[in-house]
């Protein structure tokens, strides 16, 4: 299973996707909207999809991780559009017979889809936004007076 | 050659448009459009930043050759997240 949806997700669906009776682990991961980026709140995230090569980049992830731990079911729903402080905007779901590669497998998933699935988050806090990961793509001459504005040059304190 | 070239999220932000469109002579590289659009939109990146390029719908290097009907898009650094 492979969504990309505007909808709500349903973790429990795609959590049974990968449930069988030859796996005896399943792990799930939910990722979700944090109340807070470097201690400013944050109102909302929006997602914003390059949706035909985000759903093949989507299946590349899943094909991949298939070879790279043999397993067979990993599943993955990943929203787009507004998501609110509390609410999913991504599940992977990953089963295996034994725990270790589930656990393994869910944790490389997410890393991967961060790093080539085209899909953007903008955080949105109570006096602007900011595109999460495009800190190199700010003009030196706009820091100055930017300062002030919207926690773009704000530091993370980390999950 | 001719391209309706997609933008997303930071750039279509900056450009104010979620497609701008660019004529390249034949033979032109995926880096050729990026510079093309560069210098229509210079706001768009700062120039010590590399704008990386999707030619339908998979990862261009700079040196690709583009052909015309390519369905081109250029792709801001995705969403990250801290682990």
């Amino acid at each position: 299973m492979i969504i990309l949806t505007d909808e709500p997700l349903d973790p429990v669906e795609v959590t049974d996707s990968v449930r069988r009776d030859g796996n005896g682990a399943v792990v799930t991961f939910l990722g979700t909207t944090r109340d807070n980026f470097g201690g400013k709140e944050v109102t909302r995230l929006e997602y914003e999809a390059y949706d035909v090569m985000a759903v093949k980049k989507l299946n590349e992830v899943r094909d991949n991780l298939r070879a790279d731990y043999g397993i067979e079911d990993i599943a993955i729903a990943h929203r787009t559009g507004r998501v609110d402080v509390g609410h999913i905007s991504l599940v992977v779901a990953v089963a295996s017979p034994h725990r270790v590669q589930a656990f393994e497998a869910c944790h490389e998933a997410v890393n991967r889809i961060k790093t080539i699935v085209p899909i953007w988050k903008k955080e949105w806090f109570a006096d602007g936004s900011r595109w999460v990961a495009c800190e190199d793509h700010e003009f030196a001459d706009e820091v100055e007076h930017e300062h002030a504005h919207a926690g773009r040059h704000a530091v993370a304190a980390g999950d | 050659m001719r391209f309706d070239v997609r933008l997303f999220a930071l750039y279509r932000e900056r450009a104010g448009a979620s497609i701008v469109t660019v004529d390249l002579p034949e033979g032109a590289s995926a880096g050729d459009l990026t510079a093309a659009v560069r210098a229509d939109y210079p706001r768009l990146a700062p120039p010590e930043v590399r704008i990386v390029v999707a030619v339908n719908a998979e990862y261009a290097d700079d040196d690709q050759l583009l052909r015309p009907g390519d369905e081109v898009c250029l792709i801001p650094p995705v969403s990250g997240g801290r682990r």
